[in-house]
């Protein structure tokens, strides 16, 4: 029997004694079945990737495999030490510096805390931070921090380590060195459970991969196709389910890309650069008046910004079976670091109500650099003078 | 399989847990936890030291005019009251911090516990730790004070670990249940609040057991620190005029109701922390 994990979820939430003594009716729970029966095997020395859209199990199953959550049934079994880490610079202590910092996480991650003193070193070397050994980690910048995190989590010695996402972050040559390392991994001894959205860095660096979906293993084996199935599950979403009950969906998407300034397709966009959007479309049924939708939706799940657009140039307002569609085009970047989603859907007679088309999540993309407050970054011209200068 | 490198054997993951991990990274990252919370309030600010010093010793000040001024204790009919009075509340203000400071830690510390294999349990007692460490400085000024007003040095004072550990115990365990039950029910935290400041009053803290009425007394021993707080008196203080615990209990079934209640909230923190350890971080 594979893990499982389900959490009850109460329709109202009792969480004071006070409720909970002058409350008589019995509690309500919705189930959800985060993880079913799931069942897999990563051998030594593996990069094993895990895919799967939001919701899926994915973050569930790496806190299983972290022993933050306990499963429900099944067991997890495992050989050799493992960074209980999924997230970076958790247990990253504001108030402290560095050093001190270097040596809370290591004896977090299990090393003793005379062995967690000796890599100090090294983590910050590879990190670029030994001028900044002694600055409390407040006064770091988001970038710093990240690299802080990410050394530790490198020079720590488990020989597993769960990675939940990290590859976007820092600038590009930060980035490069990051894989660099995970190149390294990948031929060594170590493991990585790595879990991501970026299918390009599942076919890069996994040696297999499997995918998730509402819970359930939908495949497992070689990268480059659980990657493809992965795409697959994201395009093949109509409304109401209709390609699920095997029907032929109005209108499929087939493609969906994010491209840089120079028109290079790319996974992850830096902040402030130029961003091109391109999508494919193919038409099953005759549509009237079509109208193409995309919009972004953070991590918050708000809706940052998002258009709608018809057929352009001199054609007739229809779409023919058979036809095919290429949406691209130049969009202002102004999106703050983060991860987004693009929801994408298609409808008839320029009418909201007909949709013939609608996915929730078509790609996942981060973008990043240093932070800013709020959800979108302005392009400003503000300057503060002292008065009477 | 003979020349290759030594391979770890598989081992079944049990999942989190109040100890998780092992006992020597628990005691290290217990040590490390409370020592950095410790140097936070002490090297944080110039003046540290000095200020964790000054609450107690303003509420000494406040205290010692009220109850030498207006309630008129005298030093005859209680020797030494304003050194007792020091003592007491630096001894209680360690019950105070480790408890208070433990019920909210767990879910302070919520992103160490959504995000890591952390020992649960490391939480609440190195809040426990760093009010000791607090208290051990405290406990300088307390001696200093003690020999200024000519108590002692006595061979009693060397009986004061027999003091200490029953408390600390005590503490610990409240810590669990406390720092436990208040990720589940959230008003636990203020609940405290009354319940410490009632056995702040229920506990001989700023009066002495001895001019309490009978009937009163043989109640108020039924409150585990009572009796702990009473023998303190004795071996710190000195034993004149001070009645033993178990003539303040006149007879045993108060002392005995202490050491139930003693023993229970012990069992219960120990058992409720284990139950809720696996679970506290999708309580969160």
């Amino acid at each position: 029997m594979g893990v499982e994990k389900t959490f009850r979820i109460p329709t109202h939430r009792v969480d004071s004694l006070k409720e909970r003594l002058t409350t008589f009716s019995q509690q309500d729970f919705r189930e959800l079945h985060a993880l079913r029966d799931v069942s897999f095997e990563v051998r030594r020395g593996e990069f094993f990737g895990i895919v799967g859209r939001n919701g899926s199990g994915k973050s569930t199953l790496l806190k299983i495999l972290a022993s933050i959550y306990a499963a429900d049934a099944g067991r997890v079994r495992m050989a050799g030490r493992l960074a209980p880490f999924i997230e970076l610079g958790v247990g990253f202590n504001n108030e402290l510096t560095a050093r001190e910092n270097v040596e809370l996480n290591g004896v977090m991650m299990g090393l003793s805390r005379r062995d967690a003193r000796s890599r100090l070193g090294a983590v910050l070397e590879f990190a670029e931070l030994e001028e900044f050994v002694d600055l409390k980690l407040k006064n770091y910048s988001s970038g710093m921090l990240v690299r802080l995190a990410f050394s530790v989590m490198i020079q720590s010695d488990a020989e597993i380590l769960l990675i939940d996402e990290v590859l976007a972050v820092g600038d590009a040559s930060f980035q490069q060195k990051c894989a660099d390392v995970f190149y390294e991994i990948r031929d060594s001894d170590r493991t990585v459970v790595f879990v991501t959205h970026d299918m390009s860095a599942v076919e890069q660096y996994c040696h297999r991969a499997m995918l998730l979906h509402d819970g359930e293993v939908k495949s497992i084996g070689d990268s480059g196709e659980v990657a493809r199935s992965y795409l697959r599950l994201n395009f093949e979403q109509a409304p109401g389910g209709e390609a699920d009950m095997g029907g032929i969906a109005d209108v499929t998407l087939d493609d969906v890309w994010l491209e840089d300034g120079e028109g290079k397709r790319i996974v992850n966009v830096e902040r402030d650069t130029e961003l091109r959007f391109g999508a494919g479309f193919e038409a099953h049924r005759a549509i009237e008046g079509p109208s193409f939708g995309f919009s972004f939706v953070n991590a918050d799940g708000v809706e940052v910004a998002g258009f709608g657009i018809g057929l352009s140039g001199d054609v007739p307002d229809r779409l023919e079976p058979g036809q095919r569609v290429r949406l691209g085009g130049r969009i202002e970047n102004r999106l703050a670091p983060g991860r987004y989603v693009v929801k994408c859907w298609v409808h008839r007679d320029h009418n909201y109500a007909n949709l013939v088309l609608h996915s929730p999540q078509v790609l996942d993309f981060v973008v990043y650099g240093d932070a800013t407050a709020g959800v979108v970054s302005l392009d400003h011209e503000v300057k503060a003078r002292v008065e009477g200068s | 399989m003979s020349a290759g490198p030594v391979v770890a054997e598989l081992r079944e993951v049990k999942g989190p847990s109040a100890v998780g991990g092992g006992w020597s990274r628990f005691f290290e990252l217990l040590w490390l936890m409370s020592v950095t919370e410790f140097k936070k309030t002490f090297f944080g600010t110039v003046l540290g030291y000095v200020w964790s010093l000054v609450r107690p010793l303003m509420l000494f000040v406040v205290l010692l005019l009220v109850f030498t001024q207006v309630f008129k204790i005298s030093s005859d009919e209680v020797p030494h009251y304003p050194v007792l009075l020091l003592f007491n509340i630096v001894l209680f203000g360690f019950f105070q911090e480790g408890t208070g400071g433990a019920v909210t830690s767990v879910l302070l510390q919520e992103g160490i516990v959504r995000k890591t294999q952390f020992p649960r349990l490391v939480i609440p007692l190195a809040v426990v730790l760093t009010a000791l460490f607090t208290f051990g400085l405290n406990m300088i000024v307390v001696f200093a004070f003690l020999l200024g007003f000519g108590v002692g040095p006595m061979w009693t004072w060397l009986l004061f670990p027999l003091i200490l550990l029953p408390l600390l115990v005590f503490t610990c365990a409240l810590a669990m249940l406390l720092s436990a039950l208040n990720v589940r029910f959230r008003d636990v935290a203020i609940i405290w609040v009354v319940i410490a400041t009632a056995l702040n009053y229920g506990t001989p803290v700023i009066y002495p057991l001895k001019i309490v009425p009978e009937t009163l007394k043989h109640l108020l021993v039924i409150n585990p620190l009572t009796p702990i707080f009473q023998q303190a008196h004795i071996w710190m203080i000195g034993p004149e005029k001070t009645e033993s615990v178990y003539a303040a209990a006149g007879g045993p079934l108060p002392l005995i109701a202490a050491a139930a209640i003693y023993v229970g909230v012990c069992v219960a923190g120990v058992w409720v922390f284990n139950r809720e350890a696996p679970r506290i971080a999708e309580q969160l």
